[in-house]
């Protein structure tokens, strides 16, 4: 199950040149408004014809196909569902010119939208519309998922409660889902995979944890945003609200974790929330103070600096001022700690589900 | 309201060429008016201004050019008459050629603003969905289009019952074959003491006219309900 893409496309000043590929599990297509992003998802769709364009699924040649032999799910930014249909009739739409989807039943109850089925798309929410969108475009029984922004339209709220259901869709679904995104915190809890999108052009690609780490990345995804993504175990919940997480490096104190004692989950720590001290700290109200090594460091335009570390085997990622790099004399290769407040963590930026 | 005998032939020959030149017209109006709204091709321009000819040309001319094409010695017209036995000057079936083409332009518009206001994206999404083309027009499109369809239609319809030039000049006024409400009136008042029955057949044709604006009203209003989802 690999995408294979490779396209150019001219429209003004804008050119587009790309070539990447998308294995099984999520693969964020990640940048600014404008960075091409919508325009690669709706080639791969067959709803853009590009200048020059080498789409390959499976070995299959792609964009030579027409739209309606692509046997792709396409879930939009806005729902697009049909008006003069309920939502029943919009679900059964999906299996009327494809394969029929067996599992109507469990993609149904997996997304919650057994209650709505005999609504009319224009008296439901935004959350629900999007719901049913993607019960829609699963039922048409796709090899290949393609989400645009499907978040991009609901507020918060609505979105940490459709986020579960993505959970729970990339882990009970084989298919391989290409997501669009200007979000960091949905592709640090979705993606496996992720493509960095810069001015028409792939900056950076490969496995989440490596991109959301590499110091490189930080003026691509906004120095605010930048930030490791780890691995966690949730090992205890205090009385005091303060969860005990299991790192590669060690254990650190969180708050608001809601999975539950034995989950793994992900967590991102933001470049701008890690501290870091050449001697171990004491006296400190962060708890969390990790052992870590600096693996590379690389000043960034303005006067921050970002250092990327090694901590037990996960990568971490700090911002620090280039003034600190100089009086700290921070080399590669330094062992030093990092401190991380408990606070710190966002809990959308926690995952509740499996990694 | 009573008629005469040659009063109530005009009527239904009127329903007869309406109802045919309506029906005759809707799928290629149906057709071009999707070609217009969704399509760019060379020459959709020069399309454009020939469906509108009918509208700005005068009646007579049309109905003269239609004579010279679709006349017995006509180039369409023997084509017709030879390979389908169909004649078309002075008859009804003539009335109703005249009267479909001066329809089209009106149904033509009122099609292609209702799928311009269809959403594009709702076709693309059923594409991705796995729907051809066709297909996306029958179960998209066109159900979302009906209220403009039906505008189209009464229009159409409206204005092959009051279809006086291009019709008289094509096909006469015979009574019986091509005699329709308006050039029965325009007979009656060609006569001395024509008036009242002329003034029967206004009554008439503003009955007909005011029923099929109100019945499409009504079925509009039940498709916009049903699309609506309320």
């Amino acid at each position: 199950m690999t995408l294979s893409v490779a396209l150019r496309h001219r429209f003004g000043d804008f050119a587009l040149d790309v070539a990447f590929q998308a294995g099984p599990g999520v693969t964020a297509l990640f940048g600014r408004s404008g960075a091409g992003k919508t325009t690669i998802v709706n080639a791969v769709a067959g709803l853009l014809r590009p200048d020059h364009a080498d789409i390959t699924f499976d070995g299959q040649r792609f964009d030579t196909l027409p739209v309606h032999k692509r046997r792709i799910g396409y879930v939009f930014q806005d729902a697009r569902l049909f008006p003069h249909m309920n939502v029943a009739d919009n679900l059964d739409y999906a299996s009327r010119y494809g394969a029929r989807a067996s599992d109507r039943p469990r993609i149904i109850d997996m997304l919650g939208i057994g209650p709505l089925l005999t609504r009319h798309p224009a008296t439901l929410s935004g959350g629900e519309k999007q719901r049913v969108a993607l019960g829609r475009a699963l039922l048409s029984n796709p090899r290949l998922l393609l989400m645009d922004e499907p978040l991009a339209a609901l507020d918060a709220q609505r979105k940490a409660n459709i986020l579960p259901y993505l959970d729970r869709l990339k882990a009970e679904t084989g298919v391989p889902i290409l997501y669009v995104s200007h979000a960091v915190d949905e592709v640090a809890r979705l993606a496996d995979h992720m493509v960095l999108l810069s001015g028409g052009e792939v900056a950076r690609a490969g496995p989440l944890f490596d991109v959301m780490a590499d110091p490189a990345a930080v003026p691509l995804l906004g120095v605010r945003e930048a930030g490791a993504v780890l691995r966690g175990h949730v090992v205890a919940h205090g009385d005091d609200g303060l969860s005990t997480l299991q790192l590669a490096a060690g254990q650190i104190q969180l708050l608001g974790v809601q999975a539950p004692v034995g989950a793994d989950l992900r967590l991102r720590v933001l470049a701008q929330d890690v501290l870091l001290s050449l001697s171990e700290p004491a006296g400190l109200s962060a708890q969390n103070i990790l052992p870590v090594t600096i693996t590379a460091i690389r000043a960034g335009d303005g006067p921050g600096a970002a250092i990327a570390l090694d901590a037990g085997g996960d990568a971490l990622l700090a911002r620090v001022t280039g003034r600190a790099v100089q009086t700290m004399k921070l080399t590669e290769g330094l062992r030093l700690f990092a401190v991380i407040k408990a606070t710190s963590v966002a809990q959308s930026a926690i995952s509740g589900a499996a990694i | 309201m009573m008629l005469d005998d040659a009063g109530w032939t005009a009527l239904r020959l009127s329903l007869q060429v309406g109802v045919t030149a309506t029906m005759l017209a809707l799928p290629l109006a149906i057709w071009v008016a999707w070609l217009l709204a969704r399509r760019d091709f060379w020459g959709k321009q020069t399309l454009n201004a020939l469906v509108h000819l009918p509208l700005v040309l005068p009646p007579v001319v049309t109905g003269y050019l239609l004579l010279i094409a679709f006349g017995r010695n006509g180039p369409a017209g023997r084509f017709l008459e030879e390979t389908f036995g169909l004649v078309l000057a002075f008859r009804w079936t003539g009335a109703a050629l005249a009267a479909a083409i001066m329809g089209f332009p009106l149904m033509v518009r009122a099609i292609r603003l209702a799928i311009e206001a269809v959403d594009p994206k709702l076709e693309e999404a059923a594409r991705t969905l796995g729907a051809p083309g066709w297909a996306v027009f029958g179960s998209i499109t066109l159900p979302l289009i009906l209220p403009g369809v039906l505008a189209g239609v009464v229009m159409g319809f409206a204005k092959a019952i009051g279809e006086f030039g291009a019709t008289i000049t094509f096909v006469a006024n015979i009574p019986g074959e091509t005699q329709t409400l308006p050039s029965a009136i325009y007979a009656l008042l060609q006569v001395p003491g024509g008036e009242d029955a002329a003034i029967r057949l206004v009554l008439w044709a503003c009955l007909l006219a005011l029923g099929a604006v109100v019945l499409s009203e009504w079925l509009a209003r039940r498709v916009a309900r049903r699309i609506a989802g309320a």
